[in-house]
Order: C-alpha cells, then structure tokens, then sequence
C-alpha cells in the first residue's frame, strides 16, 4: 500500500486503476454483506471510488503519501452508504457496455448470510463485515466508521454471538 | 468450518465492468456510443463534463481520439442523466439541453463556437459575421481555425459557417461533401448558396418591407421572390435605404 500511496501521489491518473484493482473486490463484497443488494453494492462501489478520486485530486502529495488507503476508502463508502437512497437519484452513473450480457456472479452462500447478516444491528453488521470479510484491524474500523475501538469491538463480539446462535438454529 | 473462516470467504471476484466504470466516472477513460446522423453513423464520445468528441464511427475514430485528448475510449452508455438529450442535440444541430465538454479548446475558442451553436438550422453564416458577434471583427482567420478545431461536429453545428465570400468551404468531419450533404439535408440549399456566392451577393432584401437579411434567413425566404433584391455588401444595402433584420443581423 505504502508503493501504491506514492504511486497516487506522483501520477494519480495513472496509478488510480491499479487503487481499484488492489482493493475493489473487498470494497463491493463488504457492501455486498452490508446492503445485501447486487446492483446496489455495485453503484456504491463505483461511486466511492469516483470520490475518491476527486478527493485525492484536491490533496497535495505529502497528504496522500501518509493517508491510511483502507480506512480512507471505507470512510467514503460507509458515509455514501448512510447517504445513498438521497444521492441515487441525482447521481450519473456510467455504465460500460458488454459484447454480452453477464449474471451478476452472486457467491453460493449470499443469499443464506443476507438471512443471517438481517439478524445483526446496523453497526454490528458493520463491524464484523469490515474485520471478517473484508479484514480490518480494530484501528481501521474504528478510524472508518468513527466509533471508539472498545465500541468497535464489543460490536464484533457480540455480532458475531448472534451469528453462531443463528446459524446453530438453522441445523 | 469455524464462522471467521466462512466470513472470509465471502469476498469474491470484483464484479465485471467496474473497473470501467470508475474510469469513466472519474473521466480517466471517455465513454463512447454509436449514433445515426444524416451523415451516416458517428460515435458521440463523453465523459462526466458532458459531450467532448463527435467523430465517424469509421475505424480510425479510436486513434484520433487517443492523438487528440490522450485519454483511453471505452464503449459505455451516456450518462442516463442526459442520454436522452443526444438524438435531439444531432437532429436539431444545437446541443439544447446536451452538456458539452469543451475544454479541449481555449476560452477564446469556446466562445465562438457558442455563438456558432446558436445559428438556426437550415441557415448559414459567415466567419466574419461570427467573428462579429464574438466582438472580434479581425479574428477571422481564429474563427477559421476554430471551426477546424470544433471537438463536436453535428451537435455544434460548424456546418452552417461559410467562407466569407459566401462559398461553402472545407468540413472537418469528413471532408466538405459531408458540409453540403448536410445543409441539404436541413434545407439550406447548397446549390443556391454556391450561384449567390458565384454573383458576389451577400445578403437580399425585400422591397416591400425595407429590410436586408443574408439569403438563409427565414424572414427573406419567405418573402415573394418580386419583392426580393439582392445586394453586393451590407453597405450597399445600407446605402440603398434597406435596413438590418434583426433575426439574421447581417453585419459584413
């Protein structure tokens, strides 16, 4: 990450892709779990990313060689999130077209973690998607979603008790 | 499996087509669509800004581009907030609610084409009459050269300048019997605009109304063919007691 920071620092148009290419599959199957809808994870994700690009833009070099990537971007996609259902109707989205229509490739298991991912609270369900899938540390979570670590912690402890006993049920 | 483990396992493969589209979002990469005109097919080229390339949908169109802007082209939809302003902008030959990007040419530059933008379809105008009109009377040749350098063809419609002898003149996008293909098309009557040119006559007046407008104007073009008397120049419209139409503004 450290390369990729001096990389956008020095030549943000070129370095850009290789931002979203290095984190862009965690950052739409965290929304994925958290909004547990396809194409909305996917709008999401193309609009954080749009952001910060237009944010790294306006930031002189020495500020984006010492930014934090992961939690950075988390911030963008976690406050976009809260703002969504607003922005969506106002937002151009772009939409590269395909030689042939693709499924949306939805993973095996999607549709049974959304039941067990509805049981959670909001910042519960935050939590543990960004430590277990998509693998934050504490700091990180707690710097992206704004909430103390003991907090961010005791929010995984328990969501995670609340998923074992769900899925306990389910046998 | 232990539930941390099966947590972990739900990041798959980045869906298809992001990666384009932040490009396009962010304007790295300019999106492209094919289009019908009465020119045939052409590629209506965007990004965020609104339009910023209108060019033949032949197979050098990719190349230009990327010799011109530097920016990577990827096939894509319009932004759906104003992707159903395109065919209008192309029929009517004005972009009308279209955004455009111009920030391909100078402000100067940006300023004529404005101007140009707002010539009727169906009409012509001269580069001195747009010079005119941009409060550059001596920029002729600028004007010229911005024409050449329109980065939107059709929307903006630089068809409809003509050389300052009233001759129709050279087209950038795709060579002058595209310019006479399309004034045709919008009736504007490229056979007549050349005999004008031919005779030297610059603008007509109508005798019964007083007043002088170039031969494109709908005021003169209505008028009965007995009442309409064809002038030189402007002065010496002027000098026969005609006055200016106030729609076409015929200034040189």
């Amino acid at each position: 990450m450290d390369e990729l920071t001096r990389a956008l620092s020095t030549d943000l148009e070129a370095a850009f892709p290789d931002l979203v290419t290095a984190m862009g599959a965690r950052l739409f199957w965290g929304l994925r779990g958290m909004c547990r809808d396809h194409q909305e994870a996917e709008d999401l994700t193309q609009e954080t990313f749009i952001r910060a690009y237009k944010a790294l833009d306006g930031y002189d070099r020495e500020r984006v060689r010492e930014l934090q990537l992961s939690p950075w971007i988390w911030t963008i996609a976690l406050n976009l999130g809260r703002n969504h259902i607003r922005n969506r109707a106002r937002r151009p989205s772009f939409v590269a077209l395909r030689d042939e229509a693709v499924d949306d490739p939805e993973l095996p298991d999607s549709a049974a973690w959304d039941r067990r991912f509805a049981v959670l609270n909001g910042h519960q369900k935050t939590a543990v998607v960004l430590r277990h899938v998509v693998g934050l540390g504490i700091a990180e979570i707690s710097q992206a979603a704004g909430r103390p670590e003991g907090t961010v912690k005791a929010d995984i402890h328990r969501g995670l008790e609340r998923l074992r006993r769900t899925m306990e049920q389910e046998t | 499996m232990n539930i941390e483990t099966e947590l972990a396992d739900l990041v798959g493969e980045i869906p298809d087509g992001m990666s384009e589209g932040v490009a396009l979002g962010t304007g790295i990469a300019d999106g492209y669509d094919l289009y019908d005109s009465p020119v045939g097919e052409v590629v209506i080229i965007f990004n965020p800004e609104g339009v910023s390339s209108v060019d033949l949908a032949d197979g050098g169109f990719k190349a230009r581009f990327a010799q011109r802007f530097g920016r990577q082209l990827l096939r894509a939809e319009a932004p759906s907030a104003w992707r159903k302003h395109i065919e209008p902008a192309i029929d009517a030959g004005t972009p009308g609610r279209l955004p455009v990007d111009l920030r391909a040419v100078t402000e100067f530059q940006a300023g004529i084409l404005k101007v140009a933008a707002s010539i009727p379809k169906g009409q012509v105008r001269s580069y001195s009459w747009l010079a005119h009109q941009a409060n550059r009377p001596k920029a002729v040749r600028a004007v010229g050269s911005t024409m050449a350098a329109n980065p939107v063809p059709l929307i903006i419609p630089c068809h409809r300048v003509v050389r300052s002898d009233g001759h129709i003149g050279a087209y950038s996008l795709g060579g002058a019997q595209n310019k006479w293909d399309l004034l045709e098309h919008e009736g504007a009557d490229p056979h007549r605009l050349e005999d004008l040119a031919g005779n030297r006559i610059r603008v007509q007046g109508n005798s019964s109304s007083g007043i002088f407008c170039y031969p494109t104007c709908r005021a003169i073009r209505r008028s009965k063919p007995t009442n309409v008397v064809s002038f030189r120049s402007v002065e010496t419209a002027e000098q026969e007691g005609y006055r200016a139409c106030e729609l076409c503004l015929p200034c040189c």
